[in-house]
């Protein structure tokens, strides 16, 4: 079959599902049908542009032309004007709301588009497990700039100047980190990779070991360079097998290059790396537990200062990054401080890159400048919450952080802007939450976490949070009293000030920020017993509407425990104290006579 | 194997693969490269069955393309993803693909050039 003269290109993200891009594909195909020019022009569903504040979008090839706000009744004068007459129907062309111009090309709207990628550069570009489709893409070009043009205090100053801070969470400035392991005199110094990415639902630093390795191996060398060390670590959790695998190969490939080991083009510097690999334990996620962790020890963390930069592996000055960090060096290097801090806000610099998990239609990896706001987010690139319900809220930081509600969907997401809102940064993961989760149970699994995760060694994190734990435990077994919300806030702050590390200095935090933002939520389930939300099983009862039930027997029969009694015609009834609350009536139901009450 | 001895040798060889890479001088005949991405995401999608299936066929089929395993997109809702570029003309990737959408892609898209459903739109920009 010859290629079809025309596309039309719809948009099916499942934002603009909602907003009938169905229809406007039915109508489509029908004038097409009516005009008999379906076998020259196509009608395509495609998957989400990106873009869903303008949607439904059109695009027309060829041409690249792009319609916006599309609806099912302007069909006719696309295929009437546009097809047929090759017209363009200039109605339905975006208009900035700004400069008032009206853009017709999707290569001019490129500014509306919300993602631009600094640390994905070349995933899902590359083949991760070729040194040469790499360097095709310059890999190694900032490394040949940085040992032959810069001095290590050109690279960075560089670095300090573009405002790079750390992705790991913190936020500390790269620049100043490298600054003060230069400092610090030593024969032997380490750079170490910090790849022990643990928070639950986050994973770019995995898609960046997996997609393009070289990006980090090339910026722990540039790194090796600046501080004056020979040596690097990257500490890589065992439960990532692809990522280390692609390492392996990675480092393997750059030792036969020359651009690991000694003499790196032909400068006279040496510098080789190492993978060591964690078992997964959470803490080892801090720099100094991370550091035990590959010295043999325990995972567990040690009071600062001395710093690593100082006395960190076998007590010698270390310079820990996180993988995104490193994956940020590079261009930075090439491209110059100026570029890299022209994106993001003024005191955060440069793209974040976000895992999107939990009820939101376009789960994945993200990366958008820093300053763009949770909204942008959630209902642009995410493509909007699962199933057209209401955001709730969204946990950033993962078990560190905090979580942000509908309040905050117009705040910009950088470093400062989140502590502002009682959260933090973290390494990136961004859980979505809707109406029907309960604020309550979701502290209660992110301390479920840090229980588990807490290494033992100071008493507020070790017995303090296994004692929140159980606090929230009896609140969603409706047990709890008003005053247990006082002692959850009392405890919460007092394990923050007293714990030996971040672990135990955030680990209250999910409880402190969903405190705050859904108190109504805590006192609703120690108040009146009930879960808003219909999450929490001992808050809830299972009720048969007498007046919608038909009598079918369908719930009696499905029902797992035999708690449904009723005569056939008759309405039924649910025993509560036999009810074990599985549901399963509730779905079988086909008279919505069964509620969560 | 060339070892790199200086910042002239990095920059060289990287003329030398693009050019292969991109079959710009060395040969004059383009070939359709295809991406499948293969990232832990990817993988557990069914990326791995769908690279060599896809392998195989443009094989059986006698189509010359270069077929090349890389990391993720990005675009987990949609795994597995493959990207497609036909000889001068933008990349353009597909998502969901199982055998029955890949086998289309072939027959429709690498063949023909003609777009089928499924296609997810590049929603980022990236520096070069």
């Amino acid at each position: 079959m010859a290629q079809k003269k025309m596309q039309l290109l719809v948009c099916g993200g499942t934002g603009c599902n909602g907003l009938q891009s169905e229809a406007i594909l039915d109508n489509l195909k029908l004038e097409l049908e009516a005009n008999a020019l379906e076998n020259d022009v196509q009608v395509i569903r495609t998957g989400c542009f990106g873009l869903c504040s303008l949607g439904p979008i059109v695009k027309v090839i060829p041409g690249d032309v792009v319609y916006t706000k599309v609806g099912p009744d302007d069909a006719k004068e696309i295929v009437e004007e546009h097809v047929i007459k090759g017209r363009k129907v200039e109605r339905l062309f975006f208009k900035d709301p700004v400069s008032q111009k009206t853009l017709s090309a999707s290569s001019e709207m490129s500014a509306y588009v919300k993602q631009i990628r600094i640390v994905l550069r070349n995933c899902g570009i590359i083949d991760p497990e070729s040194i040469e489709e790499a360097i095709a893409h310059d890999a190694y070009e900032a490394l040949a700039k940085a040992l032959t043009e810069m001095t290590p205090a050109d690279v960075i100053k560089i670095i300090k100047d573009s405002g790079l801070r750390g992705r790991g969470g913190a936020g500390f400035p790269t620049g100043i980190k490298w600054e003060i392991a230069r400092k610090s005199k030593s024969d032997v110094k380490y750079v170490v990779c910090n790849a022990d990415e643990g928070d639950p639902g986050a994973f770019m630093d995995r898609s960046v070991l997996e997609g393009d390795p070289h990006a980090v191996l090339e910026a722990m060398i540039i790194c090796g360079y600046c501080i004056d060390a020979n040596n690097g670590l990257i500490y890589v959790r065992a439960e990532y097998p692809l990522a280390v695998a692609r390492l392996r190969t990675a480092i393997s490939q750059a030792r036969e290059y020359g651009l690991l080991g000694k003499n790196i083009m032909g400068t006279g510097f040496n510098f080789d790396i190492d993978i060591r690999f964690g078992a997964g334990a959470f803490v080892c996620g801090e720099e100094t537990a991370l550091i035990h962790s590959m010295e043999g020890l325990r995972g567990e963390p040690t009071l600062k200062p001395p710093f690593p930069a100082e006395s960190g592996y076998m007590g010698k000055p270390t310079n820990v990054n996180n993988v995104e960090t490193f994956a940020c060096v590079s261009p930075i290097i090439l491209k110059g401080s100026k570029w890299f801090s022209s994106i993001g806000t003024e005191k955060s610099k440069g793209t974040k890159v976000f895992a999107l998990a939990g009820k939101i239609n376009n789960v994945g990896l993200i990366e958008v400048p820093m300053g763009t706001t949770l909204r942008e987010v959630i209902y642009e690139i995410g493509g909007g919450i699962r199933h057209g319900k209401k955001f709730k809220a969204a946990q950033t930081g993962g078990p560190s952080g905090g979580c942000l509600t509908e309040k905050h969907l117009d705040t910009p997401i950088d470093f400062d802007n989140l502590v502002a809102a009682g959260s933090m940064m973290g390494s990136g993961g961004l859980i979505v939450m809707d109406e029907d989760d309960c604020m309550v149970s979701m502290a209660k699994f992110f301390l479920d976490f840090t229980v588990e995760e807490s290494c033992g060694k100071c008493s507020p994190c070790r017995i303090g949070n296994k004692r929140l734990d159980e606090l929230l435990e009896h609140i969603t077994k409706g047990k709890g009293t008003l005053a247990d919300l006082d002692r959850l806030k009392n405890m919460s702050l007092v394990i923050k000030d007293t714990s030996l590390c971040g672990l135990g200095q955030s680990s209250p935090n999910p409880v402190l920020s969903t405190l705050d933002n859904f108190r109504e939520e805590y006192e609703a389930h120690v108040i009146s017993r009930k879960c808003p939300a219909g999450k929490c099983r001992d808050l809830m009862e299972y009720f048969i509407i007498a007046e919608n039930c038909v009598g079918c027997t369908a719930c009696a029969r499905i029902c797992p425990v035999n708690a449904i009694t009723g005569e056939r015609k008759e309405p039924h009834l649910i025993n509560p104290s036999i009810c074990i609350k599985c549901g399963a009536c509730k779905e079988k139901c086909k008279f919505d006579a069964i509620i969560i009450r | 194997m060339k070892i790199i001895n200086s910042p002239a040798d990095l920059r060289k060889l990287k003329e030398e693969l693009k050019a292969k890479m991109y079959g710009k001088d060395i040969s004059s005949k383009e070939k359709v490269r295809i991406r499948v991405h293969s990232g832990t995401s990817g993988l557990a999608s069914g990326a791995k069955a769908i690279l060599d299936f896809i392998t195989q066929e443009l094989e059986k089929r006698n189509i010359d393309a270069s077929v090349v395993r890389t990391g993720d997109l990005g675009y987990c809702f949609a795994e597995p993803t493959i990207e497609v570029t036909r000889p001068g003309e933008e990349p353009v990737v597909f998502g969901n693909v199982d055998k029955l959408k890949a086998d289309e892609i072939i027959e429709k898209y690498i063949k023909n050039g003609e777009y089928i459903d499924g296609i997810l739109p590049v929603n980022y920009q990236t520096i070069k």
